[in-house]
């Protein structure tokens, strides 16, 4: 760890707290409601507000999340930092593209 | 290294770091595939209601709830570094902690009387 | 009092094994007492350190039950439970024999971490005012009693899970300097402690605070390093 990826993850952090917040409501609301995919879908379909809400939840996360694995793999594990380096970066590229492709996958119309 | 178990490895404030980074680790496995599982709707929703249809077995919502509760700790868990590193020092730590922990379960608890 | 402790001590160097000795159990008594008892009347080859006996040098921390402590100022009756002790030498430190270590890497880090004074006057200049409220004067004089006895070092997990932590004590004393009016080393000081091993490494555990003797906090030392390396990033002072 040093001081541009810890900027970096708490910077992240700081910008997903308030989205983990609505997140976690929006679990709430739609277990209540008992809603099915199709339900959920019709609220998303063709939305900018969430598009841009769950984009940034992914970019977010995927620079986060990756910091966070790159601190676990070099403190437990035995791979050289090259490697930690490395895994987390694949990690971080994993769940870019998984989560836009996922917010395309609710938002596009 | 002697390796001797640490004893003040009880305490809360170092249970809360290390739930923050185990509630991480899970959370980081379990991304990808909630990000698959959605990705299902990109077919239409077909694919999806399916899939959530099997996640309506009790098992799975157990899972649910376990996962409800990682997130919390790990929201919480951030929140306390976050105050920690940019404001001033408070006394009473161990006591948020022990609290924080307290509402996450509450939270996770919540989500279980929803659901079942 | 007729009883008996049963007490563990680390005999060997890195790869040793712990010895159970039977010592006397007195009214007061510390583990500094019972460690020399040992090696007074049972094993005259056992290895140890102490200096004061009084709880201002520091030289007499050992691992005790499991925790980190200065032993002439840790009384047995509240660590013996069940008249058992366990007491070894410090961790994350390379044993020399028994239970003394060598605390060199933790000195070097010290170094690594720059916290040495650099002067900015000379003898020809006039004595520099500090004021003792100003609030860098405050911050600075509420870390400033470490001695080097390495408690936080030896309780830090973050040191024991990255080698090349500089650890709670160094970065203590960097965050003294870094508030001292007087020094001039600080971009030096900043760019040493904002890499790979640096203050960014501490994830708030808390063990150094908790077990510091002096009742110094290095976790709120290390938050505000956290804070000034940032900045300074930000400023492009430094690189990381």
């Amino acid at each position: 760890m040093n001081v541009r990826l810890y900027v970096w993850q708490r910077a992240t952090a700081a910008v997903m707290a308030p989205l983990v917040v609505v997140h976690i409501a929006i679990i709430f609301y739609a277990s209540r409601q008992g809603m099915s995919a199709a339900d959920v879908l019709a609220r998303t379909r063709g939305s900018i507000a969430w598009a841009a809400f769950y984009a940034l939840f992914v970019l977010a996360v995927s620079i986060h999340a990756s910091i966070g694995v790159r601190n676990i793999l070099t403190e437990w594990s035995p791979l050289p930092e090259r490697r930690a380096d490395a895994c987390a970066v694949f990690f971080g590229l994993v769940l870019a593209v998984l989560g836009l492709r996922a917010v395309a996958a609710v938002v596009l119309p | 290294m002697i390796g001797r178990e640490l004893k003040h490895r009880g305490s809360a404030l170092w249970l809360a770091a290390i739930l923050h980074r185990i509630s991480g680790l899970a959370l980081a496995i379990f991304l990808p595939f909630h990000f698959l599982v959605l990705g299902l709707a990109i077919n239409g929703e077909g694919r999806l209601e399916n899939f959530l249809c099997w996640t309506d077995q009790p098992l799975v919502k157990v899972a649910e709830i376990g996962l409800v509760f990682l997130f919390t700790t790990h929201l919480l868990g951030g929140l306390r570094i976050l105050v920690i590193e940019n404001f001033a020092w408070r006394e009473g730590q161990k006591q948020l902690a022990t609290l924080a922990a307290a509402l996450s379960a509450i939270v996770a608890f919540a989500f279980l009387v929803r659901v079942f | 009092m007729n009883s008996e402790l049963s007490v563990s001590l680390w005999r060997g160097a890195q790869d040793g094994r712990y010895e159970t000795y039977r010592v006397p159990q007195r009214q007061t008594q510390t583990v500094l007492d019972v460690v020399t008892f040992v090696q007074r009347h049972i094993d005259p080859t056992l290895s140890y350190r102490f200096a004061c006996r009084v709880g201002v040098c520091g030289s007499c921390a050992m691992t005790v039950n499991g925790k980190p402590r200065w032993t002439c100022r840790t009384h047995v009756a509240k660590v013996a439970a069940g008249g058992r002790l366990e007491i070894g030498p410090l961790a994350n430190l390379p044993v020399i024999k028994d239970l003394a270590t060598d605390m060199r890497l933790f000195f070097e880090k010290w170094q690594q971490a720059k916290g040495a004074f650099v002067p900015t006057k000379t003898r020809h200049d006039a004595i520099a005012q500090i004021k003792p409220d100003t609030p860098a004067r405050q911050a600075a004089d509420a870390a400033i009693e470490c001695i080097n006895c390495g408690v936080c070092y030896a309780a830090c997990d973050s040191v024991r899970w990255n080698s090349n932590y500089l650890g709670p004590a160094a970065l203590t004393r960097v965050w003294t300097l870094i508030n001292d009016a007087r020094d001039g080393g600080n971009s030096a000081r900043l760019q040493a402690i904002a890499g790979d091993g640096g203050c960014h490494a501490c994830h708030s555990h808390q063990s150094c605070q908790e077990l510091c003797p002096q009742a110094l906090n290095p976790t709120a030392a290390i938050a505000a390093l956290k804070r000034r390396t940032a900045m300074a990033y930000l400023n492009g002072e430094i690189t990381p």
